[in-house]
């Protein structure tokens, strides 16, 4: 079963990480690499991403013509998709699990951060109703 | 890259599908390193997918592609020696085989046995999957991720792991003893089964490609059968799957919808197979004891013998599902046998088995539980609680179809109620 596990992050967080010290950021990008090479090398790795910082991000709408009308950032939201996993595992505990490992990425002074991770199960194909 | 070769390939790679895994069970047998005979068997086979095209199929194919193999694993294990001083007498054992001696070789059993291993109970499902399609069902790392939509990288790791898992168990390449084979071979059929369901679960449209997971199931299936014809718990799980797939360009429509039983195009059975399925079935049911799949391919015939969904035999259905539910403690044989039971006796009888589970946690928070309360409910005339549990229903499921299968008939009770 498939699982997206999705790493939010707060609006004001992304000013704050922009601030980490050097080895600050280098633990962390140490830490992700490390993480997913965890995911390839058992088995579980489909895709990820880390996403463009939210300043950059526009709310599009069609208007009347079909045309796209943009918003500029986020006016009301304070959270935001920093980056997802996609696995393939046995279980939703296993997802759980590897849920935990990436929330307890270090942040500043090395101190896991535990950042939100949200876990959603990726739709599949049906089986049978039995009617 | 395509699910099958291209067709001008077809031949040698049919044929490579078809010898690699008895040239397999040779290697495995003679050296006793599955992980190692596994490279060194795939190298083999690129060896021949580049000469066989430029100088043709050599007369023994098997023979040509174990020599390769046992060239390859002889250089392999020559390396180690050299770094590790041992398995010398292996390698002179195997610089001694000849091509005569292999042929004496019973291929056949060394197929059961890979089958035997790769459904090791030791492997989760989804690694035993990954493992018997690869080692006895010949596909490649690429097609076997391809068909479970993951990168290759992560179905070599699988597989990689799984080898590793089955060189540390330790587990003799050998037909398991009597005592071990029942529950053995149990495991073989499930995974077996898994395969297939893969492969049938997936829609038809843009997974087309995944469908033919379950012609893999069937194709594996024949093999495990034609290794033990007496088996008839074999005999009654390929029964199922070709009872189950005729249907299966009745069980979607053009955009992936769910399409129920009682509502398929009939027409669009595939009668042919019908008759294959039942009569294996009935080859086997005389033969002796009957176990969960042949009376889950029984059922599966009785649906596929009625012309039309009024004509089905439900009491024989029924009683089907009381022996079944006697042998295995499945809630999903629970659920269909309360189908059953609604249609042989009424709903209310139905609903009455639903109640009986509210204590059952594998079952009690399930969409399925929701989805066949609500069917039994629209049944029993309660249009209001019906659309509420198929709205439930369709909160809990994880299949898109699914949602929209069970959304769209709480939709058509709640507008059904406006009117009237």
């Amino acid at each position: 079963m498939k699982y997206i596990l999705m790493m939010h992050g707060q609006k004001d967080s992304w000013d704050e990480y922009a601030r980490w010290s050097k080895e600050d950021l280098q633990r962390n990008v140490e830490f992700m690499q490390r993480f997913n090479k965890e995911l390839r090398d058992s088995g579980v790795f489909v895709d990820t991403k880390g996403l463009a910082w939210p300043q950059e991000a526009k709310i599009v709408r069609a208007g009347n013509n079909g045309e796209p009308v943009t918003d500029g950032v986020f006016p009301e939201s304070k959270e935001f998709l920093a980056g997802y996993w996609v696995i393939d595992v046995e279980s939703p505990e296993q997802a759980y699990k590897i849920a935990a490992r990436a929330s307890a990425a270090p942040g500043p002074g090395g101190k896991p951060a535990n950042m939100p991770i949200e876990v959603r199960q990726v739709l599949g194909s049906h089986t049978d109703l039995g009617f | 890259m395509d699910w099958r070769e291209p067709s001008s390939d077809v031949p040698i790679g049919e044929l490579l599908r078809k010898l690699t895994p008895q040239v397999l069970g040779l290697v495995v047998r003679r050296f006793r390193d599955f992980d190692a005979a596994e490279d060194a068997v795939q190298e083999a086979s690129i060896a021949a997918v580049m000469q066989w095209p430029r100088d043709g199929v050599p007369d023994n194919a098997r023979a040509w592609l174990t020599q390769v193999a046992f060239r390859k694993m002889t250089d392999l294990i020559r390396r180690e020696s050299a770094r590790r001083r041992r398995e010398t007498e292996v390698v002179e054992e195997a610089s001694r085989v000849s091509e005569t001696g292999l042929d004496a070789a019973p291929v056949e059993d060394d197929a059961l046995v890979l089958l035997f291993m790769c459904c090791h109970p030791a492997l989760t499902p989804s690694s035993a999957i990954a493992l018997t399609l690869r080692a006895v069902g010949g596909l490649t790392s690429a097609e076997i991720a391809n068909a479970f939509l993951v990168p290759e990288a992560t179905m070599a790791q699988r597989i990689s792991r799984a080898k590793q898992t089955i060189k540390a168990s330790g587990i003799p390449f050998r037909i398991p003893d009597a005592e071990e084979r029942g529950g053995r071979l149990s495991s073989v059929l499930h995974v077996l089964y898994l395969i297939f369901n893969e492969g049938y679960t997936a829609s038809s449209g843009r997974h087309l490609r995944r469908a033919d997971l379950s012609q893999e199931g069937i194709r594996l299936t024949r093999i495990a059968l034609r290794l033990r014809p007496e088996n008839t718990e074999i005999a009654g799980l390929l029964a199922l799957m070709l009872l189950t797939d005729a249907r299966r360009h009745a069980r979607t429509g053009p955009n992936d919808e769910l399409i129920p039983l009682a509502q398929q195009n009939r027409a669009l059975w595939d009668r042919e197979q019908i008759a294959d399925g039942v009569a294996l079935l009935s080859a086997a049911l005389p033969k002796g004891s009957v176990g969960p799949y042949q009376l889950q391919a029984a059922i599966a015939a009785v649906h596929d013998e009625a012309e039309r969904p009024e004509d089905t035999d439900w009491p024989q259905i029924l009683a089907l599902y009381e022996l079944l539910k006697r042998m295995s403690d499945n809630p999903m044989v629970i659920l269909n046998h309360a189908i059953a039971a609604a249609m042989v006796r009424g709903p209310k009888e139905g609903l009455k088995l639903l109640d009986a589970l509210k204590e059952d946690r594998r079952i009690a928070e399930h969409y399925r539980m929701d989805a066949v309360r609500a069917h039994l409910l629209e049944m029993a005339g309660d249009s209001q609680e019906a659309a509420k549990y198929y709205r439930a229903a369709a909160g809990k499921t994880v299949n898109l179809p699914e949602r929209n299968y069970l959304l769209m008939q709480a939709a058509r009770l709640t507008t059904m109620m406006a009117r009237s």
